[in-house]
């Protein structure tokens, strides 16, 4: 009960922030939309190809925003004296990181989720693949922000931090991407999307259960 | 055995004039190794049916990438150890390997370049292999990375074992991204379970430099780990009394 009562406290806390400060929220979302809308302008026009690509288009760009979204994770809270309070308290960390996490999926992760229908659709994708599209996205985004958590732990207050994270973090999400991006492949040419999907629900479990230990010991390491 | 105090060489004065012994005779294996090798890989291997000379470059193709697996495998057990024990000379060992297995990677993707151009007609392809080694390449860089930005030694031996433990789960999907996705790489030929589908005199040759690799690489992490032990340790008596012992 005291886990959950933690969990939701955290959330109701960092959704009120993420609301008094629209514009980050914004910014990623914009990102992501700029990202992908480049994509056609770079390799051209041609309806077919596009529509060949746009699941794997949607994918990058919604790793590129969530990656960019992960300096607001633990930075203003370290900055604030935020964070080293919450390790002073009795809650195990593992609990109320994996609310932070959360709530930092809800602010980043979710709007992707509602606007990469629209993006599908600039890209030709058919109806059956937007679909899964979604579906691929809301098992994959909540895996990009554990994952996530971990590189922006381990370079809380680091000059370059947000290069560095970069580098940590895309490595990692290599297979969600693989998987995201071959669900709406799957989808796309008949082969269905169900092998594709599974992995990417088993990488979430697997995620889900291990990265709160790791991102917890992060923390422990650059605070002290 | 139970004479030996094994605890003795975790302390970095001993570590470091033991490993100063140790380092020219793996040299010296490494490179004999490497003479007998290549002499079996170019004169007594005979010429492959199908990708005729090119093949030869598996000499050291295959043992550069089976050790830079390996390395990161090594790598992030220090890692664990020294997250475990909380040894100072773990992590040492841990930094030390990054560079060496890094090197190793990118011999690897450059001389599998160098064979898929003959062989398949593209320096490189899309292929799960492929792919798999270039994200262990960016693994050890940003490993290296992360190391480089943290000034303090203690949080970045500490947050690079972590970063380490954490890359690792990526090295059982590079081994099995060959069943996972079946793609125009050809499968391993060499398996534990399986008679080998190559000729025993490759095989051997194959063998022996993949023990060239792997001597070289302990003689370049033990000199680099010493010269990180000299860094760390420069304000200690030990490190004033070898230099005036060199004076």
């Amino acid at each position: 009960m005291r886990t959950m009562q933690t969990i939701f406290a955290l959330l109701r806390r960092e959704l009120t922030l993420a609301m008094r400060r629209r514009g980050d929220v914004l910014t990623v979302l914009f990102f992501f939309v700029i990202v992908a809308s480049l994509f056609p302008l770079g390799v051209g026009p041609d309806t077919q190809l596009l529509r060949l690509m746009g699941g794997g288009v949607v994918w990058v760009s919604a790793l590129l925003a969530a990656m960019l979204s992960l300096g607001r994770l633990f930075a203003n809270d370290y900055a604030d004296g935020t964070l080293e309070q919450l390790v002073l308290t009795p809650t195990p960390p593992v609990i109320w990181i994996t609310g932070k996490i959360l709530a930092h999926w809800m602010v980043s992760g979710v709007p992707l989720i509602l606007v990469a229908p629209v993006l599908g659709i600039q890209f030709g994708l058919s109806n059956e693949a937007l679909g899964v599209l979604i579906f691929s996205l809301l098992l994959g985004t909540p895996v990009l922000s554990l994952i996530g958590a971990i590189g922006a732990a381990l370079t809380l207050g680091l000059r370059g931090g947000g290069v560095l994270v970069s580098l940590l973090v895309l490595p990692l999400y290599i297979p969600v991407l693989i998987f995201g991006a071959g669900a709406v492949d799957g989808a796309m040419s008949g082969m269905g999307a169900e092998a594709h999907l599974s992995l990417l629900g088993g990488i979430l479990i697997l995620a889900f259960m291990l990265t709160p230990w790791a991102v917890s010991a992060a923390l422990r390491i650059s605070i002290e | 055995m139970n004479s030996i105090n094994w605890y003795k060489y975790s302390s970095p004065a001993t570590f470091y004039s033991l490993a100063g012994k140790m380092i020219p005779w793996f040299y010296g294996a490494a490179a004999l190794l490497c003479l007998v090798g290549l002499y079996i890989g170019f004169f007594l291997a005979p010429t492959d049916f199908q990708q005729s000379e090119a093949y030869r470059i598996i000499f050291i193709h295959v043992p550069a990438s089976w050790m830079s697996m390996f390395i990161y495998v090594v790598m992030a057990v220090w890692a664990a150890i020294g997250l475990a024990f909380n040894t100072r000379l773990s992590f040492m060992m841990a930094s030390a390997l990054a560079p060496t297995g890094a090197m190793l990677t990118f011999v690897a993707l450059w001389t599998g370049a160098l064979w898929g151009k003959p062989t398949w007609g593209a320096w490189w392809v899309w292929d799960a292999r492929l792919t798999s080694e270039l994200i262990l390449f960016f693994l050890y860089i940003g490993f290296m990375a992360l190391q480089a930005a943290i000034d303090d030694p203690r949080r970045a031996d500490r947050a690079g074992a972590l970063i380490a433990l954490v890359g690792v789960v990526n090295v059982p999907i590079i081994y099995f991204s060959v069943r996972w996705w079946n793609t125009l790489h050809q499968g391993a030929s060499v398996s534990v379970t399986k008679a080998p589908s190559m000729a025993s005199i490759m095989l051997a040759g194959m063998l022996v430099m993949a023990f060239a690799v792997w001597m070289y690489a302990i003689a370049a992490a033990l000199s680099r780990a010493r010269s990180i032990i000299l860094e760390r340790e420069r304000n200690s008596q030990w490190v004033a009394q070898l230099l005036e012992a060199k004076v």
